[in-house]
């Protein structure tokens, strides 16, 4: 057990991993300094710069090669820097790197983790801000994870690189400087959600930073007597079916929150299928349909907060229609 | 001689005019961002990240001196320059970087979208090389619709390694477009040195393989830029297609505003502190000679310039924030209203 932040749990795994199997190779831009979240710092100097590859401002390439080297034998570790500059290279990840394997009737594998850390960065405006998982949970061939605290993303991170799948491993832009108790034996395999806390009024789902809002938020609701199973989602496909499922049997209420847009998220696809699955109702929280804008209270209007889940949860519980929020 | 002098002292007064700008924006964002192990604090007036384009006014200055408001621009994240010199009020760019009502976008944008249409002012971008390809389609439409004017498309050293720089230039040839390229080569691109990420020799030896015709140029000498930036215009105007300026020069300050550049070596940046342009500008002026050449002219130039900046940061600072609704504003027209 070590104290560390997100950045350094993913260092660690990361190390791990190179340290084990010589296929492992990062590569993208600024790596050789450390990456510019401190997400591969001193990797370099231990591995040398064949295996941590400082590369040009090339995304396209970039993943496209991340492409080539895993067909070749490698088990690249690629990085977007930000979800945002992954769409230049949405190509290579939507066209190339998700439909090889099916596409080539199997002859191919395309092990590779593609790193792009998601959602709101602070202060940087609507073009650094986008929470964009449901986009690639929408496409059949990669794994989506989304860790939400040091030990995740270092479990998560080992398990993805591991899996021989695409992976698109969305860390979060602003948790990397989150503290936490790190244990490197302990393995969370994918696909496996965690539950948070036990309540029987109301299952709410959540992942990534939206996380430790929703905590807090629980412990407002418990206050007024609303008990909640509290499910952090972690893998975003394929999801934990069997805890979300088995949560709002008992409950016969989800509630999803995610800091991502709201229509078309990826709370739709929770909400609906437990709809479907076990006839409970169900509300989804997300960002209005906005651009983030830069200004702290334009920005605002895009996160959610404590109190939007609280009013979300008793809405819900209580079998009311949320108020309008936005009309 | 008294032309030179002329064009000299207004291109001065537009680099102490950009400089002025991104000194005060330096300041005014310390703590504003969390990055290089530093906290935002929550005191910045300036929040987020602030790439400051100190030590490159020369280029933005001898370039842009050559435009008309008809003619498009469109910049990068590194943008504060290039729009104050395509002709921007200069205190509505600091209510934006400030996030208020009263700034160009209103306080959505902020720095990295600062943009001024009015001038022809098509935007900084916050994605590398981006601009490039808009760029090319305003001249384009500037070309279907036989309009007088051109577009000046500004980017680093680091962006022609992206796709869409070659995608543009070919473009541009295939079609005989207007557009005058402007590689700003400050030799970093973040914290990576960009020559050995660099096949080749750079911007100008890659247009060579389109027949763009370029000039590689001195860019902290700003009568050379100014010099060589009008021929290339020149020529567009005159309907000969697109043209690269390749402008070498060098990023003084880290890549965001409180990136204090550990990575680079101490020697590299005590030698460019000493081929800054605006004083480069200052010996060119003095050697001169002749009325005026005397400094206090330029001083008074550049404590002018500090004036405005200094009225401009405080306009910014009792500006008012925007209304909450804005953010629900300009999204789209059809469906305007559904959020969820
Ligand atoms: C497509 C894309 N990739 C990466 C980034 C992150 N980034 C911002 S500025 C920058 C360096 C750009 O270097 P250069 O083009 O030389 O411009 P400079 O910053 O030196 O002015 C990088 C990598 C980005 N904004 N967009």
């Amino acid at each position: 057990m070590a104290l560390m932040t997100y950045a350094q749990a993913a260092v660690l795994a990361v190390r791990k991993e190179m340290e084990a199997d010589p296929r492992v190779v990062v590569l993208g831009e600024d790596v050789g300094r450390g990456g510019i979240f401190g997400q591969y710092l001193g990797l370099q100097g231990q591995f040398g710069a064949e295996r941590v590859i400082d590369t040009p401002i090339s995304e396209a390439a970039i993943m496209g090669a991340g492409v080539g080297m895993a067909l070749a034998g490698l088990r690249p570790v690629v990085e977007m820097r930000v979800v945002d500059f992954a769409l230049c290279g949405m190509d290579e990840i939507v066209n190339q790197a998700a439909k090889n394997r099916y596409m080539f009737g199997g002859q191919g594998r395309v092990p590779l983790v593609a790193r792009m850390c998601n959602g709101i960065w602070d202060a940087s405006a609507a073009q650094h801000s986008q929470s964009l998982e449901a986009w690639f949970a929408h496409l059949p061939g990669v794994v989506v994870v989304c860790p939400s605290t040091p030990q995740d993303n270092y479990s998560l991170l080992r398990a993805s690189m591991a899996c021989g799948d695409p992976v698109i491993y969305m860390e979060h832009k602003t948790l990397w400087g989150l503290s936490g108790e790190v244990d490197p034996e302990v393995k969370i395999p994918l696909v496996k959600a965690q539950t948070l806390r036990k309540g029987g009024d109301l299952t709410l789902v959540s992942w990534s930073r939206q996380v430790a809002i929703c905590e807090q938020a629980c412990r407002e609701l418990a206050q007024v007597g609303i008990e909640v199973d509290l499910i952090d989602l972690r893998t975003i496909w394929p999801w934990d079916r069997e805890a979300v499922l088995a949560s709002c049997g008992r409950t016969g209420h989800l509630l999803v929150v995610h800091e991502a847009v709201q229509a078309a998220g990826f709370g739709a696809e929770l909400a609906a299928t437990a709809a479907e699955e076990t006839g409970c109702r169900v509300r989804r929280l997300g960002a209005p349909r906005i651009p983030v804008g830069y200004a702290p209270m334009l920005e605002a209007q895009s996160r959610i907060d404590a109190d939007a889940v609280v009013k979300a949860a008793k809405g819900l519980v209580e079998n009311r229609n949320l108020e309008k929020v936005h009309a | 001689m008294e032309e030179k002098r002329e064009t000299l002292l207004a291109l001065y007064r537009t680099m102490v005019r950009i400089r002025a700008f991104e000194d005060a924006a330096e300041a005014a964002s310390q703590g504003g961002v969390s990055a290089y192990g530093k906290a935002a604090d929550g005191s910045a007036k300036v929040r987020g990240p602030l790439h400051l384009s100190t030590g490159q006014e020369a280029v933005a200055a001898g370039v842009c001196a050559h435009l008309e408001p008809t003619d498009y621009l469109t910049s990068t994240h590194r943008g504060h320059g290039h729009t104050l010199a395509k002709g921007a009020d200069l205190a509505r760019m600091m209510a934006e970087l400030f996030g208020k009502a009263t700034g160009f976008n209103g306080g959505k944008g902020g720095s990295m979208h600062i943009a001024d249409f009015s001038v022809g002012m098509l935007g900084a971008n916050g994605v590398v090389a981006a601009g490039m390809p808009i760029a090319v389609g305003a001249a384009h439409a500037q070309k279907l619709q036989r309009r007088p004017g051109l577009t000046a498309c500004f980017f680093g050293d680091g962006a022609i390694n992206r796709g869409p720089f070659l995608e543009s230039l070919n473009w541009a040839k295939v079609f005989q477009l207007p557009v005058l390229f402007v590689c700003e080569d400050n030799r970093w691109s973040a914290t990576t040195a960009s020559g050995p990420m660099t096949a080749g020799e750079g911007a100008s030896a890659r247009a060579a393989g389109f027949d763009i015709p370029s000039f590689t140029v001195d860019g902290n000498d700003v009568l050379a830029v100014h010099e060589a930036a009008g021929e290339l215009v020149g020529r567009i105007r005159d309907g000969r297609g697109p043209h690269l300026l390749h402008a070498v020069t060098y990023r003084l300050k880290g890549h965001v505003s409180v990136d204090p550049a550990g990575y680079r070596d101490p020697a590299e940046l005590a030698e460019a502190l000493k081929d800054d342009p605006i004083s480069r500008a200052r010996a060119v002026c003095a050697a001169i000679g002749g009325e005026g050449a005397d400094l206090s002219v330029l001083d008074a130039i550049a404590r002018e310039a500090t004036e405005e900046v200094r009225a401009a940061v405080a306009a910014a600072d009792a500006a008012p924030w925007p209304q909450t609704s804005a953010a629900f504003t300009d999204v789209q027209t059809t469906g305007e209203g559904q959020w969820r």
